[in-house]
């Protein structure tokens, strides 16, 4: 290792600029090569420890890959039944309403099998924090078909492509719990360039921030790859991420103060 | 006349070999090794001097491994 490119003059303490975050244990994360879920734990301690709220912050891990996440995340863990993350959230939060709480899901757990915990906890507005990674598939199990998935995606029950008129429309959870009453913030985020991964730093400073003022439930999905469930590289896989979850999943804010962002329509051509 | 100069340390061990740094380095500095590490991906490695500590290829590395440094250099 000390043989790499050597200018070590600069490679003093003093001139760190960026380094991984004391919050995260030291120990070699379990997910696959290139998987977003370990930038977005990053990202998600770093603004942890930014606000030094490491001591009031009880996270609550999901069922899927990031069910190991109380092994990396420095912070109280508590781990729920599939999919029953909000309910359990909400216990937490009015048992404790000084600490900041929130839940870490991936798509099966949030959209699939916890659709109405999802839902109700967000309609009641609970003052909670919900992470919802998405990556269109069943990751942990082997890549099966997801309520997320796109549609003529392939996965490994579906494995000519989500055939809608048989399988179903993808479901846009993140569009659906924006018209509750109950949700403040609403955004969707992607951590695979370094500009994304700034902005949803900055989308989970925002919700962090917005809990501790009590304003209601914040939402925010990171739209993330899945190289070994998607049979790609990471970097294929980022790519296809792009070209195809992104027009469907469009980033960006959804519902801001309350309030739903106005789409622009895309001029019509005659 | 200072320059801003730049450079990173690269936990080579714990690297996973996904190659995203690569993609976000905007000078080339970051490339696969021939070697592998005990758990047998090949690691990422800094190859040239053209490093300004911007700090993109940390950010994106899924597994937090590397760790940039930044400092004005004096040159003539």
């Amino acid at each position: 290792m000390e043989e790499q490119f050597a200018k070590t003059e600069i490679r003093k303490p003093e001139n760190i600029v960026y380094k991984r975050t004391d919050l995260l244990v030291d120990r070699p994360l379990s997910y696959c090569p290139g998987c977003g879920h370990g930038t977005a734990h990053r990202m998600l301690m770093e603004v942890i420890e930014e606000m030094d709220i490491q001591d009031k912050t009880i996270g609550v891990s999901p069922v899927g890959c990031s069910v190991l996440a109380y092994d990396f995340l420095d912070i109280d863990m508590i781990g729920a039944a599939h999919g029953r993350a909000p309910a359990l959230a909400t216990a937490i939060k009015r048992m404790w309403p000084n600490h900041f709480v929130f839940t870490y899901q991936g798509d099966g757990d949030l959209a699939a099998i916890g659709t109405a915990e999802t839902i109700h906890a967000c309609n009641r507005g609970e003052n909670i924090t919900i992470i919802f990674i998405n990556n269109g598939i069943y990751g942990m199990t082997g890549g099966q078909m997801a309520p997320t998935t796109l549609p003529g995606m392939r996965s490994s029950t579906s494995p000519y492509g989500r055939d809608v008129p048989t399988m179903g429309h993808p479901l846009k959870i993140t569009e659906l719990i924006s018209h509750l009453p109950g949700v403040y913030y609403v955004t969707r985020q992607a951590v695979h360039t370094p500009s994304h991964v700034r902005k949803t730093k900055k989308a989970l400073r925002k919700a962090f921030e917005l809990q501790k003022e009590n304003k209601g439930l914040c939402f925010i999905e990171i739209v993330s790859n899945c190289n070994s469930g998607w049979k790609m590289t990471p970097v294929q896989s980022n790519k296809w991420m792009e070209e195809n979850m992104f027009p469907f999943y469009e980033l960006g804010d959804i519902k801001v103060d309350g309030k739903l962002i106005e789409k622009k329509e895309a001029p019509v051509k005659e | 006349m200072a320059k801003i100069k730049g450079d990173i340390l690269i936990n080579t061990e714990r690297c996973k070999g996904c190659e995203v740094c690569l993609a976000a380095c905007p000078f080339t500095v970051i490339a696969m090794s021939k070697e592998v590490n005990s758990k047998g991906y090949r690691f990422a490695m800094k190859v040239n001097d053209d490093c300004t500590g911007c700090t993109n290829c940390a950010l994106v590395c899924p597994d937090g491994v590397i760790t940039v440094y930044r400092a004005k250099v004096a040159t003539e």
